[in-house]
């Protein structure tokens, strides 16, 4: 009986863990079937990989998204999060509602209505409307985030900086913005992953340049492949190096 | 409108505009859609209610709602029962200096893509896969089993993302359970199950109905897991939705099934409001 709960730990270990193992360990396959058994290890696959153009081209395209639209969904978020922490505004209970709201929705139902909008009023697919889209969906987190933050301790030295002669754009930029620098750290890191791996939104609201999900998708109808492995284990690489600089950003400051 | 009041606008008015023009319009635009009707390939706008009573009549569409219901339903029980104990064993059976670590490592994978994640699942459960592989060499089988492009592949898929987050909000929510509540009840002669029954279960009650929750609404949503695991055999709302975008461009009734599945959301959150604690998430 003593040992139920540690089979129980390892078992669900073995579940959460066998789909990751295995997309890593036959990234490394020497033949062309990704299933066992096991022949290598061999960099064969990453090789092909790193020298194709147009996954090459799809991964830098997802990296321009991933951080154009978290660097517009953290500076739109913070303004609202100051604004509203320390202005007197009527409705301001309504107004962090609709902020927040696009949080309640699916990803496939905002970036339908996007989709919709965008052909009926003629603007063309593209990169850009993507990243629209992934600021819609970022900008609630970043807002939530930043604002839970701003609390009674940076107001006195705002208030501190303000008796001392700064202007409102002086004190945000030397006291608000560096007293926050975790929040607004924690708060783009986590929109760079959620973009990162954003499939629905960028494959309604893209066309020509693609981003790496949608790219990885059009790859998938060709079946399993050790190539899809090599790829799948890159960006699992990267969403876990930014998750651990999240961590590390987040969790070292509060212990 | 005092002076702090319009400085305070200035702060907000970006994001509130950008919330209003790319998300507010669309999702009314949306809803005005799913009013209109396709004619000739072309949007009449219009106030009819045709796409709606077409989700009544035709099997495919409604069959669609049953499916996506069912396999949401199950994965959100599965996910619940399966990720308690794990979190039960972390929050009190590992040493509290090795929690954090075990936790970062349960929920690691979350991390994978979501489209990466779901093909992973491919690779086991495909018929050369790691699962049959192995099931043959240890003689259990003699021929290789299909798992995949089936309903149990989607579940499975599913299930699998749904623990690492119920395990991240279950364990929470254990842990800031004082310690005294599970020492009084074994104080006054409950054992370990009646503790838990009467005692543990009902204070993190809350935290399990908001993880639930959470895993419906995403499950219910989601258009990759059941495409790629789930094969073509039976499509839920999601893969409907995208049938309608792609083959005839009926975006009419694209929005309608869009406006359903809020609908199908709006009712699992009145079902459970009482028990939400949505801003502790």
């Amino acid at each position: 009986m003593r040992a139920l709960p540690w089979a129980y730990l390892i078992a669900a270990f073995v579940f959460i863990y066998l789909p990751v193992g295995a997309l890593v360990l036959f990234s490394f396959q020497a033949g062309g079937l990704p299933v066992p058994p096991f022949e290598g290890p061999s960099l064969r696959w990453y090789a092909e990989i790193t020298g194709d153009r147009d996954l090459m081209e799809a991964l830098g395209n997802s990296l321009l998204v991933a951080l154009g639209s978290s660097f517009v969904a953290v500076v739109l978020g913070f303004l609202a999060a100051y604004g509203l922490a320390r202005h007197v505004l009527p409705g301001s209970a309504l107004i962090r509602g609709l902020l927040i709201a696009p949080l309640t929705v699916s990803y496939l139902i905002v970036g339908l209505g996007l989709l919709i909008v965008l052909t009926r009023t003629g603007v063309g697919l593209s990169l850009v409307t993507a990243g629209i889209g992934h600021v819609v969906i970022n900008l609630p987190l970043a807002f939530a985030i930043i604002y839970a933050s701003m609390g009674a301790q940076q107001q006195n030295a705002e208030r501190a900086a303000r008796d001392l002669g700064a202007g409102e754009a002086q004190v945000i930029w030397l006291v608000t913005v560096p007293m926050l620098a975790p929040a607004i750290a924690a708060a783009f890191f986590l929109s760079v992953t959620l973009s990162w791996d954003e499939f629905i939104i960028a494959f309604l609201l893209t066309r020509f340049d693609v981003t790496l999900p949608v790219e990885i998708w059009s790859l998938l109808r060709s079946g399993l492949s050790p190539r899809l492995n090599a790829i799948g284990s890159l960006v699992f690489l990267v969403s876990v190096t930014v998750v651990l600089i999240l961590e590390i950003l987040i969790f070292r400051r509060k212990s | 409108m005092s002076r702090d009041t319009a400085r305070g606008w200035g702060f907000v008015a970006p994001a509130l505009l950008w919330t209003l023009a790319f998300f507010v319009v669309p999702f009314v635009v949306m809803g005005a859609m799913s009013l209109a009707t396709l004619e000739r390939r072309e949007v009449v706008w219009g106030l009819s209610l045709a796409n709606y009573a077409e989700l009544a009549e035709k099997a495919y569409l409604w069959r669609a709602v049953l499916v996506s219901l069912e396999i949401t339903l199950t994965v959100t029980v599965v996910s619940v029962v399966l990720a308690y104990p794990l979190a039960w064993i972390i929050a009190f059976r590992v040493p509290k200096r090795w929690q954090r670590l075990a936790l970062l490592l349960a929920i690691l994978p979350f991390w994978t893509s979501y489209v990466v994640r779901s093909y992973a699942w491919l690779l086991v459960l495909a018929r050369e896969g790691v699962v049959n592989q192995t099931l043959m060499n240890i003689g259990l089988i003699a021929e290789p089993i299909t798992l995949a492009n089936t309903r149990f592949a989607t579940i499975t898929g599913f299930v699998h993302f749904f623990v690492m987050l119920l395990t991240l909000t279950i364990y929470a929510n254990l842990v800031q359970l004082s310690p005294n509540y599970r020492r009084a009840a074994m104080d006054l002669g409950a054992n370990a199950f009646q503790t838990f029954r009467h005692v543990i279960l009902p204070l993190t009650l809350p935290g399990i109905v908001t993880g639930a929750f959470l895993t419906f609404v995403l499950c219910i949503g989601d258009y990759v897991t059941p495409q790629i695991l789930g094969g073509n055999t039976e499509l839920t709302v999601p893969q409907v939705i995208m049938v309608q975008l792609g083959r005839r461009a009926d975006f009419p009734l694209a929005a309608a099934l869009a406006i359903v599945l809020m609908g199908i959301v709006t009712m699992a959150y009145l079902a459970c409001a009482r028990w939400l604690r949505l801003d502790r998430i």
